[in-house]
């Protein structure tokens, strides 16, 4: 009933203009700006499947949840771990991105199971303690036996093989050179296409009604004789997978995991792409995700030359104004765009709801 | 006449207080049976166990010959209870329409593989659930506001979206609380219609109201609970004229 027209096109014309669109944009951003642009893009797309992700927990069943990023912990240690020189396994990633979407999924039942009873600010401590449980066992699981390595992390992971052929280096087809971040850009576009098809396909089925009864009105969902334990852990393990398989694809982009990159302001930037994006919106939380990569980028990149056209020299660091600059936009969309950038139509009456509400008191 | 539903001496507190004590009654196979009583008497609270939003403290509740559990509101509805609520429950933000088919959750059974598949069994489904949901609303006479949020619609056809909503899932009794709350004589008068056709199509009723008027007109039989306990169950007209009864709503009478 309320499917986003982007990811719906209509006509052939439109899919077609989108798949070009899709192959074009890294080549375009790599010639223009560098490769260093492509690469945002990857970690853009890593993101936008952490926040899809969290969309399902968040945006559909209505679950807050503040420790996601233990999930992308868990499917990038388990790539760590199955495919490197740690254990001398090198597994091929057909098996470890399943099993690590699989992994998560369990953790998020884990997670899931005592938190059934609670709701907003409660189960957000919650999940915040566990988010925070998860990084501090990758951080000390280097004794007595030496399992994660500690805070040192996991290096030398094998980037990805693909029939064969390393990402990890550029590829020559034809005399024609693409740079390894394209192809891993195709690698992490073809995982995004397929999560927000798992999204899309959920949104509208019996599961997906029976998410948003809950997030509704329990007690009501309870009545109608929708098992809401079940349904609750549902949510968790599907999110926690789509952020098991992003954590795997992280792994063997980035070669090297180390706890710092899971810590409590990942799951912050994740949850603030899915709120500032449009919760339960998938157009809106792509949006979210790529521009909550792309804009304090941006500013680190932009802020410098910027200040020196405009005042002759560089009067603030660029690095500390990138964040005051990010924060300020974040806090201008939540007061013009409360109810996000690109909004799932029941949200928008949610939040025009209660601002009558807020009106009339 | 056979019985749906037998409550066992059925005992609730909340802490020191005893909101429902030795609560025993029986409900007959097609039958519109009425709970009435003061404020406070216990009525929604015997609602509330019995759908299992509430956990029984003492008593057993047989149904339709099984037992039913305490607690697992979902096995219940299984079992065929389906509820409303006093201030009526809906979901908001979902289409009148959609409503109806979350009450089919539980009659249906596809799962995620399913629906991201979207297998041929579970787009047939998926249309049996919708059509179902368009007849429900017609039934209730709201087909017309079938895409319409919830919210938007009228209190009366709120009410109305709700009892939808607990036919969807199939039951055998329809327990409805206190259904023509705040509604207008036209509207109450066209429940009561509504009501009785439930019956007809062979589901028992069970109703809570505060509306005598409306009770004693529509009841089969009729019990009056007063400070958690039952002090009579009968046909209306004898309740109405139960000193019992009439003690419990005006108060005892001094010499």
């Amino acid at each position: 009933m309320f499917k986003p027209s982007l990811f719906k096109p209509s006509s052939r014309l439109g899919f077609c203009l989108i798949a070009a669109a899709l192959v074009l944009l890294p080549f375009v951003v790599g010639g223009v700006f560098g490769d260093t642009w492509v690469r945002v893009i990857d970690l853009a797309l890593l993101y936008i499947m952490l926040a899809l992700g969290l969309n399902i927990v968040v945006g559909y069943a209505g679950l807050l949840d503040l420790g996601y990023i233990a999930f992308f912990a868990v499917g990038a240690y388990l790539y760590a771990l199955l495919n490197s020189p740690q254990f001398g396994l090198f597994l091929p990633i057909w098996v470890i991105l399943p099993l690590g979407a699989l992994v998560a999924g369990i953790f998020g039942i884990l997670l899931g199971a005592p938190t059934l009873r609670l709701r907003g600010d409660y189960l957000a401590i919650v999940t915040l303690g566990f988010g925070e449980i998860v990084r501090i066992f990758m951080n000390n699981l280097n004794s007595p036996i030496n399992i994660t390595n500690g805070p040192q992390g996991i290096s030398g992971i094998a980037p990805f093989k693909i029939f064969g052929t390393s990402l990890s280096r550029p590829l020559e087809i034809f005399g024609f050179t693409i740079p390894s971040v394209t192809l891993y850009y195709f690698l992490f576009v073809f995982f995004a296409l397929l999560i927000i098809f798992v999204s899309l396909r959920l949104q509208d089925s019996r599961i997906g009604r029976a998410w948003v009864a809950i997030r509704e009105d329990e007690v009501a969902a309870k009545a109608c004789g929708i098992n809401t334990r079940n349904v609750k852990l549902l949510a968790f393990a599907m999110g926690a997978s789509f952020g098991g398989v992003s954590g795997g694809l992280f792994a063997g982009f980035q070669q090297f995991v180390s706890p710092e990159s899971f810590g409590l302001m990942e799951s912050v930037m994740v949850l603030c792409m899915v709120v500032m994006g449009g919760m339960g919106s998938i157009a809106g939380v792509v949006m979210g995700g790529l521009l909550l990569t792309v804009l304090p980028e941006l500013f680190r990149h932009g802020a410098g030359p910027v200040q020196k056209a405009v005042f002759g020299k560089v009067l603030v660091d660029p690095e500390s104004l990138r964040m005051l600059l990010f924060g300020l936009s974040l806090i201008a969309v939540m007061l013009y765009r409360p109810a996000g950038l690109w909004p799932e139509a029941r949200h928008k009456h949610e939040i025009a709801d209660a601002k009558e509400e807020g009106e009339k008191a | 006449m056979s019985i749906l539903l037998e409550a066992k001496q059925v005992g609730k507190r909340f802490g020191g207080v005893q909101a429902l004590k030795d609560i025993s009654l029986t409900i007959n196979k097609g039958e519109i049976y009425g709970l009435i009583g003061p404020n406070g008497a216990g009525k929604t609270t015997f609602f509330n166990v019995l759908t299992g939003l509430y956990v029984r403290d003492e008593g057993s509740l047989y149904f339709d010959g099984q037992p039913l559990p305490k607690g697992e509101p979902q096995e219940i509805a299984a079992a065929g209870i389906a509820r409303t609520f006093q201030n009526i429950r809906l979901f908001t933000h979902m289409t009148a329409l959609e409503n109806v088919m979350v009450g089919r959750h539980i009659r249906s059974k596809s799962g995620v593989i399913g629906a991201v598949l979207r297998m041929r069994t579970t787009r047939a489904e998926e249309e049996a659930i919708r059509s179902r949901g368009m007849e429900l609303l017609r039934y209730v006479g709201i087909d017309a506001r079938a895409n319409e949020m919830a919210r938007n619609l009228s209190y009366g056809d709120q009410r109305r979206l709700e009892i939808a909503r607990a036919l969807a899932t199939e039951p055998k009794l329809l327990a409805l609380d206190e259904p023509a709350a705040g509604m207008n004589a036209t509207e109450t008068v066209s429940l009561r219609a509504l009501i009785e056709s439930i019956r007809a199509d062979g589901v028992t009723v069970l109703l809570v109201e505060h509306d005598m008027k409306f009770i004693m007109g529509l009841c089969d039989r009729i019990a009056v609970l007063d400070y958690g306990q039952k002090i009579a169950e009968d046909a209306p007209d004898k309740i109405q004229r139960d000193p019992r009864v009439i003690e419990a709503y005006l108060g005892a009478s001094h010499e």
